[in-house]
């Protein structure tokens, strides 16, 4: 039935956006952090599940999913400047395993917390009654909040870009990341460029952790499996590069989308195979600078 | 006070002054019922039911005198829902502690690694939840009871109950591991041997909630029902997204198993004419007396009704008992040959009973569906009964089918 | 810690070992929970190997604890093997193999990267142990194994009672101390501690370090290996979680809490954490919160562990 195939190929690549959408999110925050601090964050999937809970607080209390949207990706990214103030900042100059390893350790923290205050079972979010239905896209109905996902992730993105490229802040995170010592040395203060990058990074994480939720509702192991994907996103695509990020996050979408659509029972393995592949062939991922911490 | 009475009561005075320190020591040494399950992890909502059916189970226990005149103790612990951790938890009820029984188990997995100590250890373990494992060789064993359904059972009666009312055409999606592979396994065995079709059978990463790829495909195959085998969160997020697309006017859902913490956590909205089995629902108090005063202990105890595990801790540690009391011993060989000496019982929900080969509890089920938003009764009225399948063994594999040779 | 009594152990490791767990059963709360920490202690060995005497933090560790324990498993279930001794040596082998090979991939690449690619393996691993059910029994995990006695000529000792179990358990992972001794002690063992110094500077003095990087992540992979293997057959089924990143999390947890790069620190974070685990689940449901918090501060404060710490850190003894 060919009709149906091609029509539910298109909306297999449209839901492969959406994933990809939210593996963006999180793989450029966890570049950012990357890129410039050379910290890995394991913490950033609990992040993004603090990003789903606190927006079920909000939409609570406010009955708004607008405030929500604005307001938890604020409260996750404030969050990630008291975690690096207190927890990262006393690492420096150790080892760089001890980030990696303190942020693991906050991870297990952050989800029994969750599960104290929130209860065991999780919770729903509603998407706005606006978002509810689906649209007709001429080969398939496809719901209208997923499209929504995408438009935001894609307007962030380019916000993101142009701080980056366009404004003084995000040319010394720029500088930063390709060599800290002579940004120091020209008299920025590294450590407040950090403290600002962590909180970007990490409130790309919430941000992320609120799209998902109306799709899948919020609980507490929800950052547990998308903290791997969401690090093997970030090694294939370089770790410290954006721009990989992107590619990487929207190509394994893809990839992740298809198999499960062709080969279901291939869907959890494809991602690792895929990263180990283009390790093989390109060591510093598609877009990676050798020599960062390789 | 009669000549008998009389004569058993100087008999036992006598005993007592002869043997006081055997006699005393007994009944001052509690029973202990060890328990582990998982108070953390996904599954915690359900664990707590179960620890409430099991703390309330231990109480009725005590308020009777206990088991052989001695105090019950419930020794709680959790298993974090990890085999290696139920395994040493078991190990650490058996040899620190003394259990002298072993329930529990929540998930397959699990429940077959506690099993493995207490088999070794030759103590009498009542496994609380589902498994079509446990009462099969290799991992079943004469001390080795399972109280609670299994796949197997809950997909033939839910299965038969569809075909007869809903629908002969299916689609089935499960979660691509042992319970839901079983699932549709036999749902699939049932709908044919009924003369149905299954038009699609959609397995996908248990616990990654992304459905959206295969909905318009199943739209498009147009079933009579569609059959969710959909644990925990995973259901939620897959009743959400079957009605993002419309699917929910199109075909008649159905799925093996409700679970009632997990539909109160989806709401009425999601669960409106959801179909599923259950084993215990506490609007049953309605017709049966025995659901009723555990129904109204539960909530006296603990504030709200209980819920569908609960009963399977309850009826084990009720079970426990029974059986120590007529073996007049805690040894769990013997246990368990007095329980299948008397295999009948009756504690929370009508007449249930042990088969012999396998050690496997016969039980009632019922068929719930969801009320719509209008017409819930309260916080917990969420589902309605609408039919009650009685226990029958072919509701299970056969002896043979399980590999016992008696 | 006593000068003398310090310089002592530090000389006679592996004698040591023997007279603390010799007694060990008695000490703790019950017996099956010292065959726990000998093999969890094992585990963390191996995995100190690799992190603490090479600096190389590896992600992945549940694969080979894994391969041991599938491949013993495997072979007394499936395979209905006999000997005690082959089936342990399949396991063995197992992870050997998957060690050679996974090792190879891996170490093209250092520092975050190597840790990535490691835990991918390990992942893939768990993906197709899920699979393949036929053979692992996917996630109801590994059952029907039968531990056979172990025995010479027609004397049989049958290893289910836990003080038996813990005795054999103990003279096994002591022959794996000693050897981890022997290796320490080499020139080998030297560069490993060089290359955790400065690897480009131990490249620089002529070692072939990608060789030895090599070799010492397939020993590695053997420790966890036999840890695995012995574990398999403690609780008589292989659970799929034995591949899973979680178990790879604790033993980076329990080797960082006694002490990484010190000779006993895995033993005393094994002890430690499976001690504490025991004792804090009596008491409250919430023992993930209780090890996040305490692990995070051991990073913060206590980075050499307890028994470096004590001993005074990176001593290679």
């Amino acid at each position: 039935m060919p009709d149906i195939s091609l029509a539910a190929l298109a909306a297999q690549v449209f839901t492969g956006l959406v994933l990809g959408g939210i593996f963006v999110l999180l793989a450029v925050g966890l570049s950012l952090i990357f890129g410039l601090m050379t910290v890995v964050n394991f913490s950033h999937g609990a992040l993004y599940m603090l990003g789903a809970y606190f927006g079920f607080v909000l939409m609570g209390r406010t009955g708004s999913f607008l405030v929500a949207l604005v307001l938890a990706p604020l409260l996750v990214g404030v969050f990630g400047l008291f975690v690096e103030r207190f927890l990262i900042r006393p690492l420096y100059g150790r080892s760089p395993d001890d980030p990696l390893l303190l942020t693991f350790g906050l991870s297990l923290v952050l989800v029994e917390v969750a599960r104290l205050i929130w209860g065991k079972i999780g919770v729903t979010l509603d998407p706005p009654r606006a978002l509810a239905g689906a649209v007709n896209l001429g080969f398939t109905y496809f719901p209208s909040y997923r499209l929504f996902v995408i438009a935001v992730t894609a307007v962030v993105l380019v916000a993101l870009w142009l701080f980056l490229e366009k404004t003084n802040i995000g040319l010394v995170i720029r500088a930063g990341s390709r060599d800290p010592m002579m940004v120091r040395a020209l008299g920025f203060d590294v450590g407040r460029i950090w403290f600002l990058v962590f909180g970007i990074g990490t409130g790309l994480a919430g941000l992320a952790g609120i799209l998902a939720g109306p799709m899948r509702g919020a609980y507490a192991e929800m950052g547990v499996t998308i903290i791997i994907e969401s690090f093997v996103v970030v090694v294939v695509g370089g770790m410290g590069s954006l721009l990989g990020a992107v590619i990487s996050g929207l190509l394994i979408g893809q990839i992740v989308g298809l198999t499960t659509f062709f080969a279901p029972k291939l869907a959890e393995i494809i991602v690792f195979v895929f990263m180990a592949l283009v390790l093989l062939f390109r060591p510093s991922g598609l877009l990676g600078e050798a020599g960062l911490l390789e | 006070m009669n000549r008998r009475v009389f004569l058993t009561t100087t008999a036992v005075g006598a005993a007592t002054v002869a043997f006081p320190a055997v006699l005393r020591a007994q009944s001052k040494d509690p029973i202990r019922i060890g328990f582990p399950l998982p108070l953390t992890g996904p599954f915690a909502a359900i664990a707590g039911d179960m620890k409430q059916g099991a703390e309330l189970g231990v109480d009725v226990l005590n308020a009777k005198g206990g088991i052989l005149g001695r105090k019950v103790e419930l020794l709680v612990r959790d298993d974090q829902l990890k085999p290696q951790v139920g395994a040493q938890r078991t190990q650490e009820l058996i040899e620190k502690e003394n259990c002298q029984f072993i329930i529990g188990g929540l998930a397959a997995h699990v429940q077959m690694a506690i099993n493995e100590q207490t088999k070794k250890a030759k103590v009498l373990f009542i496994s609380t939840s589902q498994s079509d494992e446990i009462s099969a060789k290799p991992d079943t064993s004469p001390v080795t009871f399972h109280e609670a359904l299994n796949p197997t059972i809950t997909s033939r009666v839910v299965g038969k109950w569809v075909m007869e009312n809903l629908g002969k055409k299916w689609w089935i999606v499960y979660a691509d591991y042992a319970w839901g592979k079983q699932n549709n396994m036999v749902l699939t065995e049932t709908n044919k041997k009924l003369g149905g079709t299954v038009l699609g059978s959609t397995p996908y990463p248990l616990g990654s909630a992304e459905f959206s790829a295969h909905l318009p495909k199943i739209q498009a195959a147009k079933p009579d029902v569609l059959m969710a085998v959909t644990p925990g969160a995973d259901d939620i997020a897959f009743l959400k997204q079957v009605k993002s697309f419309g699917m929910h006017q199109q075909m008649k859902l159905a799925k093996p198993l409700h679970w009632i913490s997990v539909a109160k956590q989806g709401g009425p909205e999601l669960y409106q004419d959801v179909y599923g089995g259950i084993n215990f629902y506490w609007e049953l108090q309605d017709s049966i007396p025995e659901a009723k005063r555990y129904v109204e202990a539960f909530g006296k105890k603990f504030g709200i009704p209980p819920g569908d595990y609960g009963v399977y801790a309850y009826s084990a540690v009720l079970e426990v008992a029974r059986g120590a009391e007529l073996a007049k011993s805690t040894d769990g060989e013997k246990v368990a040959e007095a329980l299948r000496k008397n295999p009948t019982y009756s504690h929370v929900k009508g007449k249930q009973w042990w088969r012999a080969c396998d050690n496997k509890s016969f039980q009632d089920m019922w068929i719930l569906k969801g009320r719509a938003p209008g017409q819930t009764k309260g916080d917990w009225g969420l589902l309605d009964v609408v039919a009650r399948v009685p226990a029958a063994e072919d509701m299970d594999r056969t002896c043979a089918e399980k590999g016992h040779t008696a | 810690m006593k000068r003398r009594a310090r310089g002592w152990v530090q000389r006679h490791p592996v004698l040591c070992f023997f007279v603390v767990f010799a007694i060990f059963p008695w000490v703790v709360p019950y017996k099956s929970l010292g065959s726990q920490v000998l093999i969890y202690g094992l585990f963390a060995l191996g995995f100190n190997l690799l992190y603490g005497y090479t600096g190389l933090l590896s992600f992945g560790s549940a694969a080979y604890w894994g391969l041991g324990a599938y491949g013993t498993g495997i072979a007394l279930a499936k395979l209905k093997v006999t000997s005690l001794w082959l089936a342990l040596g399949i396991g063995l082998a197992a992870a050997l193999v998957g060690g050679a090979l996974v090792g190879f991939f891996c170490l093209r690449r250092r520092g975050i990267y190597f840790a990535m690619l490691t835990l991918a393996f390990a992942q893939l691993l768990y993906f197709v142990g899920f699979h393949l059910a036929d053979w692992t029994g996917g996630d109801d995990g590994l059952r029907g194994i039968a531990v056979p006695a172990i025995g010479i000529g027609s004397w049989r000792l049958p290893l289910d009672r836990s003080v038996v179990f813990y005795y054999f358990t103990l003279a096994i992972v002591g022959l794996a101390v000693a050897a981890l001794k022997r290796i320490l002690d080499s020139p080998f063992g030297a560069v490993l501690q060089a290359i955790r110094e400065n690897a480009d500077r131990a490249a620089a003095c002529g070692y072939d370090i990608a060789r030895i990087k090599h070799l010492s992540f397939v020993f590695y992979a053997v420790f966890c290996g036999l840890a695995g293997a012995l574990d398999a057959l403690r609780l008589t089924v292989v659970p799929i979680e034995s591949l899973h990143w979680s178990t790879s999390g604790q033993v980076v947890i329990m080797t960082l809490l006694g002490g990484a790069g010190t000779f006993f620190g895995p033993f005393v974070g094994a002890a430690t954490y499976l001690v504490l685990e025991d004792a804090i689940s009596v008491w409250t449901e919430s023992w993930p919160l209780a090890i996040g918090a305490i692990f995070m501060a051991f990073v913060l404060f206590l980075p050499k562990g307890i028994w470096g710490t004590l001993t005074g850190g990176f001593h290679g003894r």
